[in-house]
């Protein structure tokens, strides 16, 4: 086993939020730069260029895992992870039929969907800056049920944080791991949540430009870059475990 | 000013915490994220908002709330309900959009005004 460098929450130029260069062939080559590992990519309630990224990696030792983002009718932001595209599939077609309004380009930026060389090839018309009609509840139970790791975004942010909409995080919000900013870091967390001890805490860059690639990671504990080798790292089974961040 | 006045004159259905309108309103105070209202939100504060998870009832318990009111047409959730109900939390709502509750709510404790004698 040797430790890998994860950074599981990585946009690309389909949030309207996130830079345009932020194409997948650019992804990719930063992400090796900064000698990462695993890298979960995860847009704002959509997924539609995962595919092109883990095409774009392939042939390099990079693990693409395929995730989303998404916000919760409290505007409450989760980490979606799951094995493969198929499930990522089966659960985008569950948050766009609870998804309303189409994007204003103008207000909230460009939702480009682009090829793994980097050519675009249309643009989301949803609103994906917004929040689905679900609960957070609901939608913990839905990535459970395909499969999929729920994972808390950005916790010690104040805008669109589980703590930050919600007050604190309820034992009975089954996430499976929580999320905090390089801003805090992961040593910090420990002390800043210490009653949030019976959760793994991971950190991410939240990429939105390529300059974020690198700022920060997770290291694992695994035998291979697999998302099932992640599951157990996160549950600390079978000498897996999460061992440090930036 | 009592919670069954505000209660009155808004015109509030009571969903939950019928058993407490006499609690005095102290004050309001008015937002939809949580830790917020955990961090400025004061005891006997009536509390406008139009978050309806559980997560409510546990703020305004925790911060002595005169209640909650749920603007705009917004339920609890199923959950929140049951919730509030067992902790004898009130919550009341209605159609109104929060700019008329707040201004009204705000009006009846600016002027102290209980309800209209005449009526």
């Amino acid at each position: 086993m040797k430790a890998f460098r994860c950074d599981l929450h990585i946009h690309t130029c389909l949030s309207p939020c996130a830079e345009l260069d932020m194409y997948p062939r650019a992804i990719v080559r930063k992400v090796r730069e900064e000698e990462l590992d695993i890298i979960g990519i995860c847009d704002h309630n959509s997924s539609e260029n995962v595919a092109s990224v883990q095409r774009a990696a392939s042939g390099h030792p990079l693990t693409v895992l395929p995730g989303m983002e998404v916000s919760s009718r409290e505007e409450v932001h989760t980490l979606a992870l799951f094995d493969n595209i198929s499930r990522l599939q089966h659960f985008q077609k569950v948050i766009y039929d609870n998804l309303p309004g189409e994007n204003d380009e103008d207000v909230f930026g460009c939702q480009a969907i682009v090829n793994e060389r980097d050519e675009v090839e249309g643009l989301n018309q949803r609103l994906l800056i917004g929040a689905t009609v679900l609960s957070l509840q609901e939608i913990i139970d839905h990535i459970h049920r395909l499969g999929g790791l729920a994972i808390a975004s950005h916790i010690d942010r104040e805008s669109f944080s589980v703590i930050g909409q919600l007050g604190f995080i309820d034992p009975t919000f089954a996430f499976d791991a929580l999320e905090v900013t390089p801003r805090l870091g992961l040593a910090r967390a420990r002390e800043t949540f210490p009653e949030l001890i019976g959760y793994p805490f991971i950190t991410s860059s939240d990429a939105h430009f390529l300059r974020d690639i690198g700022k920060t990671y997770t290291e694992m504990w695994m035998a291979e870059g697999s998302f099932q080798e992640l599951c157990m790292a996160l549950r600390g089974k079978a000498g897996r475990h999460v061992i440090s961040g930036t | 000013m009592y919670l069954e006045d505000i209660v009155k004159a808004l015109n509030l259905r009571v969903v939950s915490g019928e058993e407490r309108l006499s609690a005095d309103v102290l004050g309001g105070y008015v937002g939809d994220l949580l830790s917020d209202v955990m961090a400025n939100s004061k005891e006997g504060d009536l509390w406008i908002t139009r978050q309806i998870h559980q997560n409510i009832v546990a703020v305004a318990s925790l911060k002595d709330h005169a209640g909650i009111i749920l603007i705009q047409g917004c339920e609890p959730a199923a959950d929140t309900l049951d919730k509030a109900r067992k902790e004898g939390i009130p919550i009341m709502v209605t159609d109104m959009p929060g700019f008329e509750v707040i201004g009204r709510v705000y009006n009846m404790l600016a002027t102290k005004k209980g309800p209209d004698p005449s009526t």
